[in-house]
């Protein structure tokens, strides 16, 4: 499938200026939510509430009131304080100043203000400043100033929820859920697939059948007939129960890809081997397997995503205690609930959750499309 | 023990388990069940042949049917019968349902999604997969507008909780309707149409799956078709309806088909996003409702989804058998 630009219809220069304009309106589109979240989960709760995160990474100009420190110096005029606003280590460029809460931007930074009772306060843009008491201050007194604030990225969020949140327990419930549930059906699906592509036995095609039936059966009507098995077998709501149910819904786009896959092997291969003698075993484990390498990957995948970003299993199977979280049930159930208001801590939380099936996804796409047409274009 | 270290036996005791089964079933078959020796070798070699296949299947068929074909059964079984499971109710479950304002509600709103998200999803899928056919970084685009297939439904919703959010110096929407001098509003708490805004979160997921799928297809088209259409004049929006849509007609309906199915079963994002509250409730998530606390009332729920389910299932089934033969 060439891609001709040129000298066919439906190409034109105007064309194909409105497509490229009208694919990057998508993209940005499609991008935005996502680059919201990215970025708010850097920035701290108070700059959340302050400015949105599309006005972060320019500086933002904001009144703040600041307690001056200090002790204020004895001259023969009268008493004189100097020292920067914004502390000893931050920095930020000031645009007006004032001394009173009502006028907090009343002079311009460099001037002289002229305060009540004779005092002056003088502000440099830099945030040096230099306050004078005629008579002796009592304590040291506020300023208000409108400074430009460079934009402010930390990972104070990431910090909070590692540390403090205990979602790093959550982390690790995910990942002792999603392996066993994604290596373990792998195997069981590879030799049913292989025996429903390549042997030949009665009821083969009503088996195929019923296996693509189940592909669509919803996993709600699973809840509580499972539940009530788990518990009465006695491994009631735990790993085992939520392993062996990821196992059980895995199976049948398992069995469906790897079959579809299998099939399509060339026959001479299988055939040739079955005529020096290899058993089916052996043209099983030799052959097939190592060929049908691309097709176990597309599912790993598809397993690997689903059960890392499952919400409703992990609910019903997994006990309901905060130790056994996995993050989305973590994010869904208490965050969302506890912490409705902290953006900056749901923004990580979030990210830190989506994190590892994003850079499964960008490393391994090519399998995830190979594996998405196998099951459904035919 | 650790989660972990339980976790890292299971894969060690399962991949063995496995591994072990499949040979020694096929060992204890060959060697001692029917042996290629002695005076019926030839009869027992093809005896054995004929059992090999079950003893492939057997774990799979095994787990299946736990899994998924009995459930189906238990839960019906079990949705006629209180909450508590002691007293048998007949379809007094079923009664209390259709009697609930709330299900009602639910099985409303349920409607709409399978009509609006499946459509949009693929409609966009396949203006995408159009547009970026010929583009020089449509593989880009794509794989951007394929992203959200990644992120849970958990993280999408989240997502979308910023993007959604009443403070306007968080939530975009209401920062534009700002600078519009509009009033902020809760774009999850306007009547009816709160269920689209719910919608419009899992259209942005689907439509990369949407659009992989039937940028495949389009990709698949014979290029002489569409040349014969260029040479006898037809315009590029002719070339698109009446020359690639008709061919790739069965590749539509099959995302459509499977978008439906998802959209049915997906519960995440209104229990993330309202937990069902001011109008927004679809069937999952009134049925996590009853989960744990009227067994009876949640598999009749569940039940209620899978007759929806049901016809696609039929059809697949019926596409699956045609293609076997």
């Amino acid at each position: 499938m060439a891609k001709d630009d040129d000298g066919i219809a439906g190409s034109k220069t105007s064309l194909s200026l409105v497509t490229n304009l009208s694919v990057i309106f998508l993209v940005v589109l499609w991008l935005i939510p996502t680059v919201g979240l990215f970025v708010s989960s850097f920035r701290d709760r108070d700059a959340i509430t302050e400015s949105g995160w599309w006005k972060s990474p320019f500086p933002t100009q904001e009144n703040i009131a600041v307690q001056t420190e200090g002790e204020f110096v004895e001259t023969p005029e009268g008493w004189v304080l100097t020292g920067n606003v914004f502390g000893e280590e931050g920095s930020g460029e000031i645009v007006a100043f004032g001394g009173s809460r009502a006028e907090p931007t009343a002079f311009a930074p460099g001037e002289t203000g002229e305060l009540v009772r004779g005092r002056t306060l003088q502000i440099a843009e830099t945030g040096d400043f230099t306050y004078f008491y005629p008579d002796e201050p009592s304590r040291n007194p506020t300023v208000y100033i409108a400074a430009e604030v460079p934009p402010n990225f930390s990972l104070v969020n990431y910090e909070t929820i590692l540390e403090s949140a205990g979602m790093d327990v959550a982390f690790i419930n995910t990942l002792t859920v999603t392996i066993p549930a994604t290596i373990i059906p792998i195997l069981i699906a590879a030799f049913a697939a292989y025996a429903l592509a390549w042997m030949d036995f009665p009821f083969r095609g009503t088996i195929i059948a019923i296996v693509v039936g189940l592909l669509v059966v919803p996993l709600q009507l699973a809840l509580v007939p499972m539940l009530q098995f788990h518990n009465q077998i006695g491994i009631g709501q735990s790993f085992y129960g939520i392993w062996f149910a990821h196992t059980g819904f895995g199976l049948p786009l398992a069995i469906y890809l790897l079959r579809n896959y299998m099939v399509g092997l060339p026959r001479d291969i299988i055939e040739s081997a079955k005529v020096d003698g290899a058993t089916d075993f052996q043209v099983f484990t030799r052959i097939v397997l190592p060929l049908s390498f691309p097709a176990l990957a597309s599912f790993a995948i598809f397993q690997f995503l689903w059960t890392w970003n499952d919400l409703l299993i992990a609910k019903v199977f997994l006990p309901a205690s905060s130790d056994s979280w996995v993050m989305t049930v973590k994010i869904a159930d208490d965050l969302l609930g506890s912490r409705g208001g902290d953006w900056g801590i749901l923004a990580a939380a979030a990210f830190v959750s989506i994190a590892v099936p994003l850079v499964v996804f960008f490393t391994m796409q090519r399998y995830l499309v190979r594996g998405l047409l196998a099951g459904s274009v035919k | 023990m650790s989660p972990l270290i339980q976790g890292i036996l299971t894969i060690v005791i399962g991949v063995t388990g496995c591994i072990g089964y499949f040979w020694s079933s096929n060992f204890v078959l060959d060697r001692f069940v029917f042996p290629a020796r002695g005076p019926e070798a030839g009869r027992n070699i093809n005896r054995a042949n004929a059992v090999r296949p079950w003893l492939f299947l057997l774990p799979a068929l095994a787990a299946l049917s736990l899994y998924l074909v009995y459930p189906v059964f238990g839960s019906f079984w079990r949705s006629l019968f209180n909450r508590a499971g002691t007293e048998f109710v007949g379809l007094g479950n079923y009664g209390l349902l259709f009697g609930d304002g709330e299900f009602r509600t639910a099985l409303f709103n349920n409607f709409l999604w399978v009509l609006v998200v499946p459509a949009m999803a693929t409609f966009l899928g396949l203006l995408v997969a159009q547009l970026t056919d010929r583009l020089s970084w449509g593989n880009i685009a794509k794989s951007l507008i394929f992203m959200p297939m990644a992120i849970s439904f958990v993280g999408a919703s989240l997502i979308w909780k910023f993007v959604y959010a009443v403070d306007p110096e968080i939530g975009i929407i209401n920062a534009m309707r700002g600078t519009l001098d509009m009033s902020p509003l809760d774009p999850l708490q306007v009547g009816f149409w709160n269920n689209f805004f719910l919608m419009v979160i899992l259209v942005w997921v689907q439509t990369g799956f949407a659009m992989v799928i039937l940028s495949a297809a389009l990709r698949g088209i014979p290029e002489e078709t569409v040349e014969a259409a260029i040479i006898d004049g037809a315009s590029p929006a002719q070339i698109f309806f009446k020359i690639k849509i008709p061919q790739i007609m069965g590749t539509i309906v099959v995302v459509w088909t499977t978008i439906t199915i998802l959209v049915l079963k997906v519960f995440d994002i209104v229990y993330t996003m309202t937990g069902g509250n001011f109008g927004t409730q679809i069937l999952p998530s009134y049925m996590m409702e009853y989960m744990f606390r009227d067994d009876g009332r949640a598999t009749a729920v569940a039940f209620v989804i899978m007759i929806i389910v049901l016809p696609v299932m039929v059809w697949n089934i019926v596409q699956a058998r045609k293609e076997v033969r």
